[in-house]
């Protein structure tokens, strides 16, 4: 390499935890994930390979590349072309959700999918498959993505669900690992207004929020529940349930029905900015339980067609910056999986288990998902989701989010890769059935495996797992315990029958 | 990889037959780790420790030649383990001896042993896993040092000196990789009972090879720089340091 392309850096996901340093190639240009792919895969002395990173809220260690090349994509942010007749409309990989919302609302498109925030890029919208609150009637982001460019260490396609329908689905959810997404294609939707309609009500229980989801969500484009995590008893799993879709402009107040372009203005501001990092323990039972009971007393027991900006429904915490240095040094982690419809009953004892434990949840989410793509490492599928943030340093939170993993593979369900910093290699393969698919198609575009991440080390997605050969004889004399065939059983049989 | 909660899937044990890194391996096993590679001087010891990595559920095991004593061989050695493992999370530099303070005063070769496993040869070798590790981008190291090492003790000042080295290198170490993803956590445990220490009177605060591994791993997951076994050490020995001499020497042991 002709000097490096890039600077080393440290990096985490939003969740702050488990920092590794990389080499950040900025990506002013496509042609530079091209060179840092190349440059990445001829050197054999820093085989440490390349991944992309957009705006870094993965929660885990999804855009990290420990002793690697992390390529930023958020340079990738040229508006390519726009078709405002059809709402078709062509970006750069690193525009971020924010981008489209700011320059296309106003023109009367809005994008297809939003998650809880919308500092987050096109290319790892795709990458991470992810979802809003419409996934029940609208899917997820990867089905309304029309094209792609792929930068691939085999070379640069031009990829289409009809193009090579493979390759397109291993690459939505496939966490930057069959490649760099540069550009893309988005179907956006038609919008009148900035504003949504939404209802709002309290749902005493679980079982009441679940009812109310189960026989209105069909009724609402637009559908998510909070739930109060540490209400124990006959008020386990109170909630708040906001459902609603977009404002027509007769919906809203004379105000704005006379004023179109206020109507349709988006300006979003960060409010403040968390400008430290403060000592651990700001989120405690304590703290994060005088934040439910106002959340809950503060939602308005039934409110009907309520105008409120799509900012304020959409993405509260955008308002204020750095919100997860809240969390302390030791950083925080979200715990999101899906269980199918009628194993509602896994998400009540999830409920039950933490709320029994008192841990602080400050943001617990509830959400119906329809029928998931056909990615195969895709995370929605039809049934219910729970999205739990949990701050590091309860004693045990490890051993406990094992026994839920294996709560949520008994049910046959999932975890979300894109929030996900430390589930077991074992049970995501028991929960992602169709890893070898992926397997075999990222293995097609990427036959050396240059394409890795931690989090794909950490699950043993880039074949990084295993212990390489030895290139040279190795200096260390190598003796195997002689107890170690017999002794090792024991202990696998010993962790299986748990 | 060391996931989200400090956990890692692989551990090197510089000094492979350490009690207190076998206490560290019973916890670590049952979590994520899985490839354990014991480096220490080969014998009875260190296969017995290789089968009690296998009885707490580690999947590889291997034992490696070892000897913190020949500085020559540290980076072939070290490097030959990174290059037939790959990355290693976690590094574990629990090398030591207590050494026999009367005898080895009498006897100045023998102190120098003390010394060149304890502080020397342990130095050469972290520097070579410092390396091994800001070139992966990411990686822990552990340091078992001791209080000992904060004041020299006449009972006990050889050991004391060598862990007091240790102690200082692994402060510079630890603040040179800053910011590489590259973590020290330093030890400080008092008395621990055990097998080193076996036959002596217990010094106040007595700790255990399990109560020590328990701290080492919620340090891990901290990623807090010092930790002292038990906490209280601490403040006792914030204390101790600013003790007059008078009344240091004539602290009983």
């Amino acid at each position: 390499m002709n000097g490096p392309l890039g600077r080393r850096a440290l990096l985490t996901g939003w969740g702050r935890t488990a920092p590794t340093s990389a080499e950040v190639v900025h990506a002013i240009h496509p042609d530079i994930v091209d060179q840092a792919m190349k440059a990445a895969g001829s050197d054999p002395a820093l085989d440490r390979g390349l991944i992309a990173r957009g705006l870094g809220r993965s929660y885990g260690d999804a855009a990290q590349n420990a002793g690697g090349t992390v390529v930023d994509a958020t340079w990738l942010d040229a508006i390519h072309q726009v078709d405002l007749t059809r709402g078709l409309i062509t970006v750069g990989a690193g525009v971020s959700l924010e981008t489209l919302m700011e320059r296309f609302v106003p023109m009367g498109w809005f994008v297809p999918v939003t998650p809880g925030t919308r500092m987050v890029t096109v290319g790892g919208a795709i990458a991470a498959d992810i979802h809003g609150k419409n996934h029940h009637r609208e899917g997820s982001f990867c089905s309304h993505v029309t094209r792609m460019t792929l930068v691939t260490p085999t070379g640069t396609v031009e990829l289409s669900p009809r193009s090579d329908p493979e390759l397109f689905w291993a690459t939505a959810g496939g966490m930057g690992l069959t490649g760099v997404i540069t550009d893309a294609t988005l179907q956006m939707i038609a919008v009148e207004t900035s504003y949504m309609l939404v209802d709002t009500e309290r749902a005493t229980d679980l079982d009441d929020v679940m009812d109310k989801m189960v026989t209105g969500d069909a009724g609402y484009r637009y559908s998510v529940a909070w739930i109060d995590c540490q209400a124990t008893g006959s008020r386990l799993g109170r909630s708040v349930l906001t459902r609603g879709d977009h404002a027509r402009l007769g919906d809203l107040p004379v105000r704005l029905r006379g004023d179109p372009d206020r109507a349709r203005a988006f300006h979003p501001r960060t409010l403040l900015t968390v400008p430290i990092t403060p000592p651990n323990g700001l989120l405690n039972p304590l703290t994060v339980g005088m934040f439910n009971e106002f959340w809950f007393r503060r939602a308005p027991r039934h409110e009907v067609a309520k105008p409120q900006h799509l900012t304020g429904f959409f993405h509260p915490l955008d308002g204020i910056g750095a919100w997860n240095r809240l969390y302390g040094p030791t950083g925080f982690l979200q715990y999101q999986f899906v269980v199918a419809d009628q194993q509602g009953e896994t998400v009540r004892r999830v409920i039950e288990r933490l709320s029994s434990l008192k841990l602080a949840s400050f943001l617990a989410v509830l959400k119906r998902f329809g029928p998931g793509d056909p990615g195969p490492l895709s995370f929605p599928m039809a049934g219910w989701t729970l999205a739990l943030d949990l701050p590091i340093g309860f004693h045990r939170l490890d051993s406990l989010l094992d026994e839920l993993d294996q709560m949520v593979v008994a049910a046959g369900g999932r975890v979300y890769l894109a929030k996900d910093s430390r589930v077991s290699s074992e049970a995501f393969a028991a929960m992602y059935p169709r890893l070898d698919e992926w397997r075999a198609v990222r293995h097609r575009v990427d036959p050396d495996g240059l394409l890795r991440s931690d989090l794909g080390r950490r699950l043993g997605l880039c074949g990084d797992a295993r212990p390489r050969p030895a290139r040279k004889r190795p200096a260390a004399k190598k003796k195997r315990a002689p107890a170690k065939k017999a002794a090792t059983s024991t202990a696998t049989n010993e962790r299986s029958s748990r | 990889m060391i996931d989200a909660t400090g956990r890692p899937q692989s551990v090197l044990v510089l000094g492979g037959s350490s009690e207190i890194a076998q206490s560290i391996l019973a916890k670590l096993c049952p979590g994520r780790c899985r490839t354990v590679i014991l480096a220490g001087r080969d014998g009875p010891k260190l296969q017995a420790a290789a089968e009690h990595a296998a009885v707490v559920g580690a999947d590889t095991i291997e034992t490696v030649d070892f000897d913190a004593t020949d500085i020559d061989s540290h980076a072939k050695v070290i490097d030959g383990i990174f290059r037939q493992f790959g990355d290693i999370d976690l590094v574990v530099a629990a090398a030591g001896v207590l050494g026999d303070q009367e005898a080895d005063e009498r006897d100045p070769v023998a102190a120098a042993r003390v010394i060149t496993t304890n502080f020397t040869g342990l130095a050469s070798a972290m520097l070579v896993v410092a390396a091994r590790l800001k070139a992966q981008g990411y990686g822990r190291l552990v340091v078992l040092s001791s209080v000992a090492g904060l004041r020299a003790r006449k009972a006990n000042f050889i050991y004391g000196a060598s862990k007091s080295g240790l102690d200082a290198f692994s402060q510079g170490l630890s603040d040179s990789l800053h910011g590489s993803g590259v973590r020290v956590t330093i030890v400080r445990p008092g008395f621990v009972v055990g097998r080193m220490t076996q036959g002596m009177d217990p010094a106040p605060f007595p700790t255990t090879p399990e109560a020590v591994a328990d701290a080492v791993v919620r340090g891990i997951e901290s990623g807090s720089a010092v930790v002292y076994v038990p906490s209280i050490l601490r403040w006792v020995f914030a204390a101790m340091r600013s003790l007059p001499g008078w009344l240091w020497r004539r602290l009983p042991g």
